[in-house]
């Protein structure tokens, strides 16, 4: 984590309405993961108490203070996907990958993630990495998927 | 403006909501989350009171709710006692043994909690006293974390609480006897933030007084050099002192 970077994220948000949140997501976004020396920064900038950054760091799920790995993939467990068998793709996930959803792995390439919705029922079951949806999936496919992103491609 | 409270119609003097109203009143409304030094909050909903007419009909948190003209409020109807009932088997079912809980349940003939208890022991009900009055009267050492069922009082990071002064007005507002300080020799300790403090003894009889960092942050706020660091029988001979000498 480098101070002068945090401190320039805070400067580009001058309004005082609402920006804990969107200093807070371009700080998860820059470190994977919200760094307690960070916060540190934020609320000596802000004059918002630790504590109550330390509530927003918890209360929602896009902020992590465990810092994530390069590659999030999300499973989704929506009321499709899991009709659709997500359960076997996400064991499918962690046998591969070698961890539980919630989990990265220990080199920092991926981290495994239980979503309750991707927004694209019609596609399940789905998961996304970084953002890419992959829908209609079986668990086979699961390897072939992870070779792609293992090795640099993926995006 | 005048509003009807179980069918009396009585004056509003200034009041920002019902339930400040009906205590005026002598009505008994019971609360968990309110305080009166502390800005409404609507945590506990044990304040519930069912609006007849003059607004929106049915049950409300009456902590939160403004008065207004023509508005007409039961706060012990048939509707209001089942609810608050079950608002009761609920808290039960957290913290079985707060005497104020306990209290409460014996008040609106709640025996038993027919819901299943949660499997760690609990203390807390999460009504927000301490979090509200640590920010206000303290110094924000201790806040909400996590969500849902994992929602809890905790200070930053889930670390001894760094920013406690020792104030120890958590501990004073908990409804449930959840947060305890207590005072060994030079240190105050409190749980379950983990704090630990040193403790100031009076200048004079070197009788503990509070914790240090309470006396500093106290010294900000205000100004009251002639008694610095006396404990409270020191100051009033003190006092008293300067009254016989002036005599």
């Amino acid at each position: 984590m480098n101070t002068a970077e945090v401190r320039e994220i805070i400067a580009r948000h001058p309004e005082p309405e609402g920006r804990v949140a969107a200093i807070l997501e371009e700080i998860q976004k820059k470190y994977r993961h919200l760094p307690e020396e960070a916060l540190r920064i934020v609320s000596g900038e802000l004059g918002v108490s630790l504590t109550r950054l330390y509530g927003v760091a918890t209360f929602y799920a896009a902020f992590s203070l465990e810092p994530k790995g390069e590659h999030l993939i999300s499973i989704c467990h929506g009321t499709a996907c899991h009709v659709k068998g997500a359960k076997n793709l996400a064991e499918r996930w962690e046998r591969e990958v070698g961890i539980k959803e919630g989990q990265t792995t220990a080199d920092g390439m991926f981290t495994l993630e239980a979503v309750r919705c991707l927004g694209c029922c019609s596609l399940a079951p789905v998961f996304s990495i970084d953002g890419k949806t992959y829908g209609g999936v079986k668990p086979d496919q699961v390897p072939e998927v992870l070779g792609e992103w293992k090795g640099g491609g993926g995006r | 403006m005048e509003i009807t409270l179980n069918g009396k119609s009585v004056p509003v003097q200034g009041e920002a909501t019902v339930l400040e109203v009906a205590r005026r009143e002598g009505i008994w409304i019971p609360t968990l989350c309110h305080h009166p030094g502390l800005p409404p909050y609507g945590a506990c909903r044990l304040c519930i009171v069912e609006v007849k007419a003059g607004g929106r009909q049915g049950l409300t948190a009456s902590c939160t709710l403004p008065p207004a003209e023509g508005l007409v409020v039961e706060t012990d109807s048939p509707r209001v006692r089942e609810r608050r009932k079950v608002l009761v088997q609920l808290l039960l079912a957290v913290v079985r043994d707060a005497p104020e809980i306990r209290e409460l349940a014996r008040r609106l003939g709640v025996e038993k909690a027919p819901f299943k208890p949660p499997e760690e022991k609990r203390e807390c009900i999460l009504c927000g006293l301490c979090v509200r009055v640590c920010e206000t009267a303290g110094n924000s050492a201790i806040g909400f974390a996590f969500r849902g069922s994992q929602r809890r009082v905790s200070p930053p990071f889930g670390k001894a609480a760094a920013d406690c002064i020792g104030c120890r007005a958590c501990a004073k507002v908990c409804p449930t006897g959840a947060v305890r300080f207590e005072q060994a020799g030079d240190r105050l300790t409190g749980e379950p933030w983990q704090a630990d403090l040193q403790v100031a003894r009076c200048t004079s009889c070197g009788r503990p007084l509070a914790a240090r960092l309470l006396l500093d942050f106290a010294r900000k706020k205000v100004v009251c050099s002639d008694f610095e660091g006396l404990c409270p029988a020191c100051r009033r001979r003190k006092v008293a002192r300067s009254v016989k000498r002036r005599g």
